[in-house]
């Protein structure tokens, strides 16, 4: 049998947003040109929640998008994605200081892949990028700006976020493989 | 997962459903102002055709080069087809230059799957003779899902040329599976032979055909494919066939009207209900675009292809 840890509660996860927020806001000096942009499908809702929580910090409202990035993926060739979503970012992000937000960075082909696509949409001021797990492994030379709670893992370990939005419970499990394997 | 794209008659209602899905995501890409994505880098799509066509032929082009492949075009009239090169050999001499993918167009009924049989790379049907068109089928339903929300339930009425129309046949196949009810209607000249045997409503008067339907979709009258006699004159045919704004009175009040093009204006379709506000002929073209990216997406994605 797999066995599972929890490592992060709702409690802890909104403290970690929470946080986050505060961070981007000291960072960025305010909330003035920021643009959310969330990695589909988990860094979506995440975004959506800063969002909420930098308006109540600081009484502006920032826009969110979502960016699908399906498309620009580098595996494409050895595991071509059935599920994929729309891209719907409301704002022109040229000039803007856009922040990436996901809930895992891992080795970082994602992030590479959200960042072409994100040129691809306009030019944006700068990119700076959000997550609330960082569990190690870089494959490419990217870092993020903001981190949830940094996650020393194995390779072989699975980190899984569920969130409120798409699964009914807000929890981030490592599960560790089956020891028989 | 299917391998090649030829007929929608053999084609999953869930590959169908999947192919629908991923166009409509795709179709966001249309509207940016850099409308390239990478995905397909590296990889080259011949699109070989042994019939006119600029809707069709364009279509597949630009929606692989919007994902970044690239692209040959080969019209057969141009080609060493017309030094006697048999279709397979033709072929296989494309494929010996390590292409990844054949979207080809033939008069021939089947010739698609011939060649399909023959190479072991993505073949899709751009149109084989009175067979099947699956890709315009497609995004005949997803225009219709976008205006219908769903494609359940619906009454589909294909009026026209239907005995010369892979258009009308892809569409039966593809509407049917997903649960949509289709009705032919055309003069019985211009019937499939074995339209009995077919999952359809047959309707001889244009009026009943049209009756309480959700979705009218005229059809090219294809002379160039008639033998004589089939018809008395196009005045004839337009006045007893010919879809115009008295026609629809009988349709829902919400029909929407397609046409798959290129229109004889005036013959099957009138003037007013082609420019109309009911007409989604022009979305059609586009949401073609849409399909034709999802349609090479699947088909070349994964180590299947690779």
């Amino acid at each position: 049998m797999p066995t599972e840890v929890k490592v992060m509660d709702a409690h802890e996860m909104r403290r970690a947003l929470t946080r986050i927020a505060h961070e981007i806001l000291e960072r960025n000096k305010g909330a003035e040109d920021l643009v959310l942009v969330g990695i589909l499908r988990r860094g979506a809702p995440l975004a959506h929640r800063l969002s909420r929580l930098i308006e109540q910090i600081e009484g502006t409202a920032v826009p969110v998008g979502e960016l699908d990035i399906t498309l620009y993926r580098d595996d494409y060739r050895t595991h071509a994605v059935s599920d994929i979503g729309a891209t719907n970012i409301p704002v022109d992000i040229t000039d803007k200081k856009v922040v990436l937000v996901d809930e895992v960075i891992y080795t970082g082909r994602t992030v590479r892949a959200a960042i072409t696509a994100l040129m691809d949409l306009g030019r944006p001021a700068c990119v700076q990028l959000a997550v609330l797990i960082d569990r190690g492994h870089r494959e490419l030379p990217i870092r993020p700006d903001y981190v949830g709670k940094n996650l020393p893992t194995a390779r072989q370990e699975f980190v899984e976020v569920k969130l409120q939005e798409l699964h009914g419970e807000d929890s981030v499990c490592i599960r560790k493989p089956d020891e028989e394997r | 997962m299917f391998t090649d794209l030829i007929t929608l008659r053999e084609t999953e209602p869930e590959d169908i459903r999947l192919l629908l899905d991923t166009a409509q995501s795709f179709k966001e890409i249309l509207d940016r102002s850099v409308k390239k994505v990478p995905t397909l880098r590296g990889r080259q799509v011949v699109t070989l055709f042994y019939e006119a066509s600029t809707r069709t032929r364009v279509s597949f082009e630009n929606a692989a080069k919007i994902m970044s492949a690239d692209t040959t075009s080969v019209a057969a009239a141009t080609s060493s087809v017309q030094k006697g090169e048999s279709l397979l050999d033709t072929v296989r001499n494309l494929r010996a230059m390590r292409i990844d993918c054949l979207v080809m167009r033939h008069p021939q009924s089947g010739s698609a799957h011939l060649v399909a049989q023959a190479l072991d790379i993505p073949v899709v049907n751009a149109g084989d003779g009175m067979h099947e068109h699956p890709t315009q089928a497609l995004l005949d339903m997803l225009t219709i899902r976008q205006h219908k929300g769903k494609l359940e339930a619906l009454t589909v009425a294909i009026v026209g040329d239907i005995m010369h129309s892979r258009v009308a046949r892809s569409n039966l196949w593809g509407l049917t599976k997903m649960g949509a009810k289709v009705r032919f209607v055309g003069p019985a000249t211009l019937l499939p032979r074995d339209v009995q045997r077919l999952p359809v409503e047959v309707y001889t008067d244009l009026r009943r055909g049209l009756e309480g339907a959700d979705v009218v979709m005229a059809l090219r009258l294809q002379q160039e494919r008639m033998e004589r006699g089939l018809l008395p004159s196009l005045r004839e045919y337009s006045q007893r066939w010919g879809i115009n704004a008295r026609a629809l009175e009988v349709t829902k009040p919400d029909c929407i009207v397609m046409h798959p093009g290129p229109m004889n204006r005036g013959v099957e379709i009138a003037d007013d209900v082609a420019d109309g506000g009911r007409s989604v002929i022009l979305e059609q073209v586009t949401n073609g675009v849409a399909v034709r990216m999802a349609v090479l997406y699947h088909l070349l994605g994964g180590e299947a292809a690779a």
